[in-house]
């Protein structure tokens, strides 16, 4: 389906085809691996510390989310340049919706509604944008190319002229929760939803079988889902154990217990553990997944992309799919931007520039293929905390800026060329 | 003997359509009886795809009316069409190489989970039992299917006709793209849906395919119709004479 490569059942050769695991997906986990180990050499063991795995973590949220939204639109064979100016323009509405609006029809500072308004308000703005960009791509058939470039001019500064440029905040506190290190689950609520994970996890890998099993289709033996179960739990326990690790400086912890007017028991610790932006990222990846995989809007998206005018003979919609899928990238932007907004705790006139390269190249190094028809949630995500892993990883060794863009940049290229011999040796297109 | 004593399942009466000032199609009619197979002959550019493309609903007609069962029908799009109970089968193909055989097959008419999910296994159970009928050595259910064979590629196109029951079948050039073992399973084929009472517009270049297939032929020229013969009753010269020279056989003419 959705995935590039199905191993057949008659010739189960290697362990990983026995597995039917991605050999693409391995691939990108091994440069994840290398590119890790790599900078925790280079930096005397600190690249991998709790601390900058947090931060690695809910650096790469904001671009993951996006991310995810332009898989669907590359995989329809279009291209969104927008999506950094239409983050600006969303983020400067929740802005102004909670620091001007809402406490001007009488809704005091810190009132609990203003966050949730706020973020409706920027979820409509994002929607409506991108459902409009989507129109005019697919009712007036302007190129999205053309539509999108303009749209990164126009939104850009349509955010600039509601905020007059200027920086806006402190943001509503509950919103602030969004941005990262502000929000956490703590120790034990991360140990309860790592647990949740690991049971859903097997419970789907059985689920999968079991359907299998009941039309009589080829089924991987017993010890191979044992294995994947295993593995399933060993990747998220062990990620909410380093998220744990990170624990919260002492003088924060005793400014807290004096806020509430106790004195801190000595020795006292606090994990800080995942992250609600992180929680929401994980939601937004299931939901986007669930839709290109198990959804007749995801099946009709992968079909058009790969044969646009057989989707059309098959009587889809391709136009008002074309909306669909912008819309989506557009709702997509505004969660990206309240993450965003949320962890620098205001609104300025800069976020999200050139954020539209990042996202296009965490969805290309992915795997999503700009001809169209291919690509995977989980490796736009996967993409995305690559290229923040090289960028922290480079700050951290000081490497010079221009010496960091320029090989982010290179990267892209040699990554899509990989990506090109990958597809020649492995007979896809 | 195909019996045209009742009403025509198809009926395209004086269809003309012109794209910027070129008469593609100019007042044609054919009908089609059940259990009947009508050639659509011509050279290239003779406007058989494009009066055909009136019927599957990819193009509209600028005159003329069609007739399903007798009654006077209106086909904008092509999920009209598919209401109708028409299908086609391009000469392109129209699968999307990316999926497999299960999802060309229900494209556009995905079976869904009581949860409104697709439902890829029953798909692809129902894609096995189907094509274990029309193409027994189909085995390559999990690949997509740009890693087919053309006349595997034909086969999904014309199971996915077959299992939706089409009434009215178009098929543009099937075997185009096959090789003679191919060819030979798809003219099975169409001997098998004609006995279930199809009605089939088999759009051929094949003078010899279209008189071994075919009941009839309408044979076109320069957007017009020529005539249209009962294939027995002419041979292949006086075919390859209308397609070329646009007359009719003289045995007929008068």
């Amino acid at each position: 389906m959705a995935e590039a490569s199905a191993p057949s059942a008659q010739k189960r050769g290697n362990i990983f085809k026995t597995l039917e695991l991605d050999t693409r997906l391995l691939g990108m986990i091994g440069a994840f691996i290398v590119v890790c180990i790599v900078f925790n050499v280079l930096t005397d063991g600190r690249f991998l510390t709790p601390r900058n795995i947090f931060n690695l973590t809910i650096q790469t949220v904001s671009v993951a989310i996006m991310a995810t939204g332009m898989v669907f639109v590359i995989v329809t064979r279009h291209i969104d340049l927008s999506v950094g100016s239409l983050l600006a323009t969303c983020s400067a509405m929740m802005a102004i919706t909670q620091t001007q609006l809402l406490p001007n029809m009488g809704l005091d500072f810190g009132h609990p509604l203003i966050a949730p308004v706020a973020i409706v308000v920027g979820l409509l703005t994002g929607a409506v944008i991108g459902a409009f960009q989507g129109w005019l791509i697919g009712y007036l058939t302007i190129p999205a190319f053309i539509v999108t470039l303009g749209g990164l001019l126009v939104w850009r500064n349509v955010a600039w002229y509601l905020t007059t440029g200027q920086t806006i905040g402190p943001l509503d506190e509950t919103y602030q929760l969004f941005g990262g290190i502000g929000g956490t689950l703590g120790v034990t609520g991360s140990w309860v939803l790592g647990l949740i994970a690991v049971i859903a996890a097997c419970i789907g890998i059985w689920n999968a079988r079991r359907a299998r099993i009941a039309y009589d289709f080829p089924v991987k033996p017993m010890w191979a889902e044992g294995v994947l179960m295993v593995i399933a739990a060993v990747l998220i326990l062990g990620f909410v154990a380093v998220l744990n690790a990170y624990e919260v400086p002492s003088r924060v912890l005793a400014r807290a217990f004096e806020a509430r007017g106790e004195t801190m028991p000595e020795g006292y610790t606090e994990g800080y553990g995942v992250p609600y932006s992180v929680l929401l990222l994980i939601a937004v990846a299931i939901v986007m997944t669930i839709v290109a995989n198990r959804t007749r809007l995801g099946r009709y998206i992968f079909a058009t992309g790969g044969n646009p005018d057989a989707a059309e003979l098959s009587g889809i919609n391709t136009r008002l799919l074309t909306v669909k899928v912008f819309a989506i990238m557009g709702v997509l932007c505004a969660l990206a931007g309240m993450v965003a907004s949320a962890r620098l705790s205001f609104h300025s006139n800069d976020i999200g520039t050139l954020d539209e390269l990042r996202v296009i190249a965490a969805a290309v190094i992915g795997g999503t293929a700009l001809s169209g028809g291919m690509g995977t949630i989980y490796g736009a995500i996967l993409g995305a905390l690559i290229m923040q892993s090289l960028q922290s990883g480079m700050a951290m060794v000081g490497v010079d800026a221009p010496f960091q863009n320029i090989v982010v940049g290179a990267v892209l290229v040699v990554a899509v060329l990989v990506d090109i011999i990958y597809r020649k040796r492995t007979g896809g297109k | 003997m195909v019996d045209r004593s009742g009403t025509p399942l198809v009926e395209m009466r004086n269809i003309s359509i012109s794209f910027g000032g070129i008469q593609a199609v100019s007042d044609v009619s054919v009908d089609l009886f059940p259990g009947e197979v009508v050639g659509l002959l011509g050279h290239n550019g003779a406007g058989k795809s494009t009066l055909i493309k009136c019927l599957s609903g990819a193009y509209r007609q600028d005159k003329g009316d069609i007739y399903v069962n007798g009654d006077k029908v209106d086909i904008p799009t092509p999920r009209h069409a598919r209401d109708l109970n028409i299908e086609t089968i391009y000469q392109t193909l129209a699968l999307a190489d990316n999926l497999d055989a299960a999802s060309n097959l229900f494209l556009g008419r995905e079976l869904t989970t009581p949860m409104g999910f697709v439902d890829d296994a029953g798909m692809e159970a129902a894609t096995r039992k189907i094509m274990g009928r029309l193409n027994p050595n189909f085995k390559k259910f999990d690949a997509p299917v740009s890693a087919l064979s053309g006349g595997q590629r034909q086969s999904v196109a014309i199971a996915r006709a077959v299992y939706f029951e089409a009434k009215i079948l178009i098929m543009d050039e099937p075997t185009a793209a096959l090789g003679p073992q191919e060819t030979q399973m798809v003219a099975e084929l169409i001997q098998e849906l004609k006995r279930e009472g199809l009605g089939i517009f088999l759009i051929d270049h094949d003078v010899h395919q279209v008189k071994e297939l075919c009941d009839r032929a309408a044979v076109m020229k320069n957007g017009e119709l020529v005539g249209i013969v009962n294939v027995d009753e002419v041979s292949t010269d006086d075919l390859l004479a209308m397609i070329i020279a646009g007359k009719t056989p003289e045995h007929l003419a008068a």
